[in-house]
């Protein structure tokens, strides 16, 4: 299992700040991950729509190419805004 | 406790005061507050309040990560730097950083580094309310492109 999360606009988008989800064995990355969850069709293409998509695994600034693996927390998130 | 994320306001002249109190090492302390503005330009409609969001499990360490290589490109007496969270109204301050020095010149750099970098590494997302409902705070490319300016070590 893994645990996502996302955040903000992406967050009311998809209309749910977390889920936890058996990953898919064929799932390394973070952008596999966020090109599995889009594929669900609405609201979840939002994933895939969101402008410079930003991603963190176990809470560390992370690539699309940056591995996930059971265990992990995974989140999705707008560019930052904070300050 | 150099980094603290909350809810509450803070005492910017008490924080400041407080890292230079009992040395007498420190010659410059530069800091940096951060408040909500009535955005009122023609296109877009006045901000009546802002809403903090956070990523609670990375916040706290995506601050102390910054603060740490700051610490690393600059010889600095002591950082704090203060960030608030949930519903904040226009004159409200939103953050806080604070570095103190021997010297102004590193304690100038590192305060606007450490701000730099918080706008495009640390977790939060403001969400503006106006008469025209909610919206969300775009990223600005000028911010990318000031923390950019710090790329290769630069001081």
């Amino acid at each position: 299992m893994i645990k996502v999360l996302f955040f903000a606009g992406l967050r009311e988008a998809l209309g749910t700040g977390s889920e936890s989800l058996a990953l898919p064995a064929e799932i390394a990355t973070v952008g596999a991950l966020r090109d599995h969850l889009a594929a669900r069709g609405e609201p979840w293409s939002a994933l895939a729509g969101t402008k410079n998509l930003r991603a963190a695994v176990n809470q560390q600034m992370a690539a699309a190419d940056a591995a996930v693996k059971p265990g992990d927390e995974v989140a999705f998130f707008p560019p930052v805004t904070g300050g | 406790m150099p980094v603290s994320v909350q809810e509450s306001d803070f005492d910017a002249g008490a924080e400041i005061a407080a890292l230079s109190a009992g040395r007498d090492d420190v010659g410059a302390v530069a800091s940096f507050v951060g408040l909500v503005r009535a955005d009122k330009s023609a296109d877009a409609a006045a901000v009546q309040a802002m809403t903090l969001e956070h990523y609670p499990g990375m916040t706290q360490q995506a601050l102390d990560a910054i603060v740490a290589e700051a610490r690393g490109r600059w010889d600095l007496s002591g950082v704090r730097v203060i960030h608030r969270v949930g519903r904040l109204l226009p004159g409200d301050r939103i953050v806080l950083v604070a570095v103190a020095s021997a010297h102004r010149g590193e304690a100038f750099a590192a305060c606007e580094f450490i701000m730099d970098y918080l706008k495009t590494r640390a977790p939060f997302w403001k969400k503006e309310e106006t008469p025209q409902g909610g919206r969300w705070v775009d990223a600005r490319e000028s911010d990318g492109e000031a923390a950019g300016r710090w790329a290769s070590g630069g001081k």
